[in-house]
């Protein structure tokens, strides 16, 4: 595969619930270890394009392509086992499971039996959850949830990661270590693809933004640039 | 706090001790009581058939009956019509087998048409009563299958699994049947502890986040429920066989839900919790039957709903957590069940 070919390219997709037009002719794509923000105000479409790349939903119309495959008729798991890996924006843990179990659920698919153990490990002490192992999920804090579930996303060593308001409800401590956790994986290489709100998250960790609006396309640049632009202000103040 | 793992956990002494009883037991009761027992021991597989498919992955289903049903008059017929005792054994994996497909092909249907959750339990009970309604009418003499008479609700005789020319009786029968019990219960706790028994686990909490972790979330319900359709069919196999005679009623209403309650009492997340209710349930009943047939459902009913509201994971599970919290000091709240080496990731770590 040559390397100019991006990992993901959404090519004019279309969403339609009933008479709703969520997603309309998006285009996007995500580079080979690029780090790329997803904005827009409330309702833009945001989380239902997660949902059409990962399969929970269908795209009306419109093409999907990852790694080269077409994958918009595929099943979640496949898409999963083909390198996609999503941390949802309402934590999708398992909170009856331990943190242990939990990462062996979400690693099970992806790594050997042999080297579960060190994998679980390594992850757990990447988003700084190492010593929790054996605590019940529902006695962690939110931030920790989150991690969590950003270590479960990373167990299925993804070539894309999806990540939908990582730092929601998260303190500015927190807030602070998600970013650098983001960044240490985009620095190896990690492909990642953030939906946030919080704009100095976004400045810390973004090179590039995807603007959306009313379930289109609205802008596109860097985050100087989009920042600079009158119109992106506009929609977030509901003046457009 | 690192959390010792090792097999001495409530669960595995209460099972150790299940099964000493269970093999001293025949030595210690009379022909009825050993009789009673391994009638007992067949119904047990329809409780691990329901914990399985209903506490291990979720699906509450009312079709257990059924498929016991299909087990038990697929043995008859199979076995009125190819007579010899080895084909009482063949008889037997016949009857596995057919109540595993009907529960493949109704899974099939239901869980690759997005059918779910309360959905499972409307459709499985439908089912139930379909099956029955359907050979409640069989009384004529025209519902023959070559020898075999369904005979509706006078019964269709049944022959018995035999070796050599001997049909099995007392002790001999009890401890095939109690094999064949504990050896469904190994292979169901085994398959829980695989990776595939974990996509269980996690998938009735959560079905779209599982399959985003590359499970197939469908083919595995689908999987789960055939397995389970083997079972309840193997323990309808095995009560047919046990009184020589099956009729419509073992797959009615009230033979539908009794499983469930003995499994929501016992902990339907927990194999061996569902088991152990199951037998000591079985026996209160027939001591109810005898004694206060009046109450005895009004008493199931009662310790169903104190169990719903105030001990949801069971009475045998809190008691399990409760023994393994104070008197074995591991970590309560656990699911039973789980044996994941939690020491080899908390050490180093």
């Amino acid at each position: 595969m040559a390397d100019a070919q991006p990992l993901l390219m959404l090519d004019n997709v279309s969403k339609r619930f009933g008479g709703l037009r969520a997603v309309s002719d998006m285009n996007l794509t995500v580079g080979q270890g690029e780090l790329r923000c997803l904005i827009g105000p409330n309702g833009a479409g945001k989380s239902t394009i997660f949902k059409l790349i990962m399969g929970f939903e269908r795209p009306t119309s419109g093409t999907i392509a990852f790694g080269g495959d077409r994958i918009d008729g595929w099943p979640t798991w496949k898409r999963a086992r083909q390198g996609l890996s999503i941390k949802m924006q309402i934590p999708g843990v398992y909170p009856e499971l331990s943190v242990q179990d939990n990462m062996r659920v979400a690693a099970q698919n992806h790594v050997a039996s042999h080297e579960m153990a060190e994998s679980i490990r390594g992850l757990l002490a990447r988003v700084g959850l190492d010593g929790l192992a054996g605590e019940q999920v529902k006695n962690l804090s939110h931030g920790q949830q989150q991690w969590l579930e950003i270590g479960m996303a990373l167990s299925a060593k993804p070539k894309l990661l999806l990540l939908d308001e990582p730092t929601a409800g998260m303190g500015p401590g927190e807030t602070e270590a998600t970013a650098r956790i983001v960044e240490s994986l985009n620095a190896d290489g990690m492909a990642i693809l953030v939906i946030e709100h919080d704009m100095a998250f976004i400045r810390r960790i973004a090179r590039t933004v995807t603007v959306m609006n009313l379930g289109k396309l609205f802008a596109e640049g860097t985050i100087t640039e989009i920042e600079a632009n009158q119109d992106v202000t506009d929609i977030y103040l509901g003046r457009s | 706090m690192p959390r010792r793992t090792s097999w001495l956990s409530a669960e595995n002494i209460a099972f150790v001790i299940f099964l000493i009883f269970m093999i001293v037991y025949p030595f210690r009761t009379d022909d009825f009581g050993i009789l009673n027992a391994a009638y007992f021991a067949a119904l047990t597989l329809l409780a691990l058939s329901l914990s399985m498919i209903w506490g291990k992955a979720g699906i509450l289903s009312f079709g257990q009956t059924a498929f016991f049903g299909i087990g038990g008059y697929l043995y008859g017929i199979y076995t009125l019509n190819v007579l010899g005792s080895a084909q009482t054994w063949v008889g037997l994996a016949v009857g596995m087998l057919a109540g595993g497909i009907v529960a493949a092909i109704l899974g099939w249907f239901m869980f690759y048409g997005g059918v779910n959750d309360v959905f499972v339990g409307l459709t499985t009970l439908a089912l139930t009563l379909v099956l029955q309604t359907f050979m409640a009418q069989t009384a004529g003499p025209e519902w023959t299958v070559g020898e075999a008479r369904l005979n509706g609700y006078n019964g269709m005789y049944i022959p018995q699994l035999s070796f050599g020319e001997m049909p099995l009786y007392g002790r001999p029968l009890y401890f095939v049947y109690l094999a064949i019990l504990i050896g469904v219960y190994l292979l169901l706790r085994w398959l829980s502890s695989t990776r595939w028994g974990y996509g269980l686990l996690a998938l009735q909490e959560n079905r779209p986040r599982t399959e985003s972790f590359g499970y197939n979330v469908r083919l595995m319900q689908v999987q789960v429920f055939a397995l389970a359709g083997v079972v309840a069919a193997l323990s309808g196999v095995l009560y047919a066989s046990w009184g020589g005679y099956i009729d419509p009623s073992s797959m009615g209403l009230t033979a539908a839900i009794t499983p469930v309650i003995y499994v929501a009492i016992g902990g339907r997340r927990s194999l061996t919790a569902s088991m152990i209710s199951s037998m000591i349930l079985l026996k209160l009943s027939q001591l109810l039957a005898s004694s206060a047939p009046e109450y005895a459902l009004v008493i199931f009913g009662l310790l169903a709903l104190l169990a719903v509201l105030f001990v949801p994971e069971g009475f045998v599970v809190a008691l399990f957590n409760l023994i393994d919290r104070h008197l074995l000091n591991r970590g309560g709240g656990n699911l039973p069940g789980m044996t994941a080496p939690v020491e080899e990731v908390t050490a180093n770590g």
